[in-house]
């Protein structure tokens, strides 16, 4: 059962989850989050390297179901070391300031089959925003695999100055793949 | 001016055309046109910082090399369908010379724009012709690879770059020296 008792802590704005029991943790070999922006229409992968969390769902209890991912700011990787550097700084991520992304549910409901969808809050280089995230949960052997993607908007949080929106699209995906 | 042989029977020599055919040379001009551009920006857009400007000029550089590509094919089946004129009077040697630097040239004009954009498939980068098309993966994101690419595409460049200076030294050295045709007939042609 998903019931087991859960102490959230909030310390100097990170979240960590420190679970009695319940799923497991987001096993981060097999899973991954893939950023995808695009630059004169060109799409280009940025996987982050660095996340850890967990995602709580049953069915028959949507109301006890959570979903909480921690996103190590700074693990981008865009495959050059330039790029890398460049996106960690104040304009872009600002991973010295914000090392770490969020995203926390507050209300989970269910869908058919393995879908359904998950409400919560993303902090982003300190800004935050409210989304409701399509998840389709499967099973890989016995582990569960929740796959669904998010769009953001560079502007709102802040990513990148302006004198970049005419090379680089606003909109970013963000697309995981998450095995328990 | 000595006489000297031509390499094909006098026959076959006769036959052949005195001049290129306009699209040959419009083809020919085009090309040195990009060649020089994407060359220029390629050598330079690398030591940019990370701006905006360099974003551009890098999806410039590869447009420019996908057109490259393509004019290259048209270029050589329409070398293979339509016949060059005959060879300008010259000694031997650098009749051979001069044909063994246009299949180089021809070589690195298909080779140098693959390179890069292979290298850009293996760094994640794929390539967006004028921003309309994207075109297809030729290898799989790949960071080694995308580093012995990149060595290669630069290092095969600057030896197109090296063998068009030669190329265009030879033309002008006919041109002025010897003053025969060589140059003048890229700037005439005919009609079919």
């Amino acid at each position: 059962m998903r019931t087991s008792a859960r102490v959230w802590l909030a310390t100097a704005g990170l979240i960590s989850l420190a679970a009695a029991a319940g799923d497991p943790a987001i096993n981060l070999a097999s899973s991954s989050i893939v950023a995808t922006f695009r630059q004169e229409n060109v799409p280009v992968d940025a996987a982050f390297k660095g996340f850890s969390g967990r995602v709580d769902y049953d069915p028959a209890h949507p109301a006890a179901s959570r979903a909480i991912m921690q996103v190590t700011t700074a693990s981008l990787d865009l495959g050059s070391a330039d790029y890398d550097s460049e996106v960690r700084k104040h304009d872009w991520l600002d991973s010295s300031a914000y090392p770490v992304a969020s995203f926390v549910s507050s209300a989970v409901s269910a869908g058919a089959g393995g879908h359904f969808t998950t409400t919560g809050t993303l902090t982003l280089k300190g800004r935050t925003q409210t989304l409701t995230v399509p998840v389709t949960m499967s099973r890989a052997d016995t582990a569960a695999v929740f796959d669904g993607t998010l769009e953001i908007s560079r502007r709102y949080f802040g990513i990148g100055s302006p004198d970049w929106n005419g090379v680089l699209d606003d909109k970013v995906r963000v697309k995981f793949h998450l095995v328990e | 001016m000595p006489d000297y042989a031509t390499a094909a029977p006098a026959a076959v020599e006769a036959a052949r055309p005195r001049a290129y055919t306009r699209t040959a040379v419009a083809l020919h001009w085009v090309m040195t046109v990009l060649i020089l551009s994407g060359f220029t920006l390629g050598a330079n857009m690398v030591r940019l910082g990370m701006t905006p400007l360099k974003l551009r000029l890098f999806a410039y550089h590869k447009w420019i090399g996908i057109t490259v590509l393509g004019l290259v094919l048209i270029r050589g089946s329409w070398r293979l369908t339509h016949a060059v004129p005959q060879d300008e009077p010259m000694p031997p040697w650098q009749r051979s010379a001069a044909h063994a630097v246009h299949g180089v040239l021809y070589a690195l004009m298909l080779a140098v724009p693959l390179l890069g954009w292979t290298y850009s498939s293996a760094s994640g980068y794929p390539v967006v012709y004028l921003k309309l098309w994207q075109l297809p993966d030729l290898v799989p994101k790949n960071a080694q690879l995308a580093q012995v690419l990149v060595a290669a595409h630069t290092y095969l460049a600057w030896t197109l770059a090296c063998v068009v200076v030669l190329h265009a030294a030879a033309a002008l050295k006919h041109h002025f020296f010897d003053g025969d045709a060589t140059l003048r007939r890229m700037w005439s042609w005919r009609r079919s």
